[in-house]
């Protein structure tokens, strides 16, 4: 082995030395089809594998299936009428799908923040709490230390702690998604599911949102659904490309960014017409 | 593998000029410098002084070209956010300049050593082999900027192979250089003017070399930079990768 006197993993975020072969797998995705009513295929044959402890992003045009494919992860589509699906979502080599998976005990350990941000109409207190409350947590002291445990992670800590008790629908926007992440979190899912959760943000608050990604993915797995190309390249380690309703191209992000393997994926991600 | 109008096919026209111009700019650039080298050359073989300070002088039009292609591959970084091979060419083309700039850098050189050898008389010997690696040079240079026009990698690597041939050609040049030195000791301040031409030539060779190495990065998305031969050969042979 060659040494070199700086450690040459060490310049960037390294993330060069991704290889989705080596890494510890959280969801998998095996020959997966999604009908909705009257048997019109939204989704066709995916198998992808998403690595624990990384985040992963889905990109595509509009109607490609991504955000499809994220809600599959915590059965939000059981929630649709006549949607159909084929093949499995293994959890820890459990199928999600299987008979008997209890729903609501899944999304516990799957969390979702959707685009626009969903405070409940409560303090902002009694938002992060709500999860640890409905699980039969009552005592004051340990919901407590949840609320400034959850709302530090989110990074929403410093700016709320005099006013807990105030109502979350005072918030600015970008406060109130790191209070649905904050709320999310509080009940220590497995995976967090992001489906655009900047787009109706402003960019300091979307740059937030970023950096709260980069640090939560020390202890969550993350699947983010993003429009903004440049997004997905900044937060993500792996990336998945997805056209109509096809997982056309899976890589690690530097490399699906800089040389993807597919013509149709370069088309894409630089803008031109395929 | 990236097909050859491959980036003008944006949605954005306006894109599509930028990195259009941005191209076309390295190309007219290298064609200055091309010239720079051959000006240079001539007003060393046929001792002309005033040849050489005007290529001297014109070595600032290359400078002020190199910092505006630069600011311009800046300006679509910072509002394009280029990706894949689009990145890539903005990447080669901003490295590429450097190296043209420096073979610029290498002309002012040898018209350095022309104006000296114009004053204190002729060298005995040397001119066949400047001659000689000056030609070869030359048509380098002009083929790693075809290859850069046409995205070919196949020329971009006979490139690389020329290089080894001017690095043997200088190696028996010095050495017969030095022969003569020791043969006839008067000589010396002007034999050695021609070999810091002649360095000054190899160099040349080198940085086409480095502009083919860009060309190979942006169609192949490989950094074929400290690669032997036979390597680079290899990479450059595997057939593409892509599908549809």
């Amino acid at each position: 082995m060659k040494t070199h006197a700086i450690d040459l993993g060490s310049i960037g975020r390294s993330q060069q030395n991704l290889d989705i072969g080596a890494e510890d797998i959280s969801l998998s995705v095996r020959n997966l089809n999604l009908y909705y009513e009257g048997k019109k295929q939204a989704l066709y044959d995916v198998s992808l594998e998403i690595p624990k402890q990384r985040v992963t992003a889905f990109i595509g045009p509009s109607g490609c299936g991504k955000s499809t494919l994220l809600r599959c992860f915590n059965r939000m589509n059981d929630l649709v009428d006549g949607c159909e699906i084929e093949g499995g979502i293994f959890l820890d080599d459990e199928n999600i799908y299987q008979k008997g998976v209890d729903a609501p005990s899944l999304r516990r350990r799957i969390g979702m923040v959707f685009q626009k941000p969903n405070p409940f109409p409560k303090t902002i207190y009694e938002n992060v709490a709500y999860g640890l409350r409905i699980q039969g947590v009552n005592k004051k002291r340990v919901l407590d230390e949840a609320v400034e445990k959850s709302l530090r992670q989110a990074a929403l800590w410093d700016e709320v702690k005099d006013r807990l008790h105030d109502s979350a629908l005072g918030m600015s926007g970008g406060q109130q998604q790191r209070l649905v992440i904050a709320r999310t979190i509080a009940i220590e899912p497995e995976v967090l599911l992001l489906d655009e959760p900047a787009s109706a943000l402003d960019p300091i608050s979307t740059l937030k949102i970023e950096e709260l990604i980069y640090e939560l993915k020390s202890k969550y797995t993350i699947v983010i659904v993003t429009h903004n190309m440049q997004q997905a390249a900044r937060v993500s380690d792996y990336t998945a490309f997805l056209y109509m309703g096809k997982l056309i191209e899976f890589d690690t992000t530097d490399t699906l960014f800089t040389n993807p393997r597919l013509k149709q994926t370069e088309d894409y991600i630089t803008g031109r017409y395929g | 593998m990236i097909d050859k109008d491959v980036h003008s096919h944006h949605i954005s026209q306006q894109f599509n000029v930028e990195l259009d111009d941005v191209k076309t700019h390295l190309l007219e650039m290298g064609g200055l410098v091309e010239q720079q080298v051959r000006k240079a050359i001539s007003s060393l073989v046929d001792a002309d002084s005033d040849k050489a300070e005007k290529v001297r002088s014109d070595d600032s039009d290359i400078n002020d070209m190199e910092v505006a292609i630069d600011e311009e591959c800046m300006r679509i970084l910072a509002r394009r956010q280029p990706a894949a091979s689009d990145l890539r060419l903005v990447i080669a083309i901003s490295k590429s300049v450097i190296d043209l700039e420096r073979i610029g850098d290498e002309a002012g050189k040898i018209a350095l050593q022309a104006i000296q050898l114009a004053e204190s008389g002729e060298s005995p010997r040397g001119y066949k082999e400047i001659r000689h690696i000056g030609n070869h040079v030359g048509f380098m240079v002009r083929d790693a900027l075809d290859a850069f026009a046409r995205l070919d990698i196949d020329m971009a690597l006979a490139v690389a192979k020329e290089d080894k041939l001017v690095d043997e050609e200088y190696g028996s040049a010095v050495r017969s250089l030095i022969t003569y030195m020791m043969e006839d000791p008067r000589s010396i301040s002007q034999m050695l003017n021609v070999l810091w031409a002649l360095r000054s030539l190899e160099r040349v060779g080198d940085h086409a070399r480095n502009i083919a190495e860009q060309v190979i990065y942006l169609v192949k998305g490989t950094n074929v930079r400290h690669f032997g031969i036979t390597q680079m050969t290899a990479e450059v042979m595997t057939p593409e990768k892509r599908g549809q």
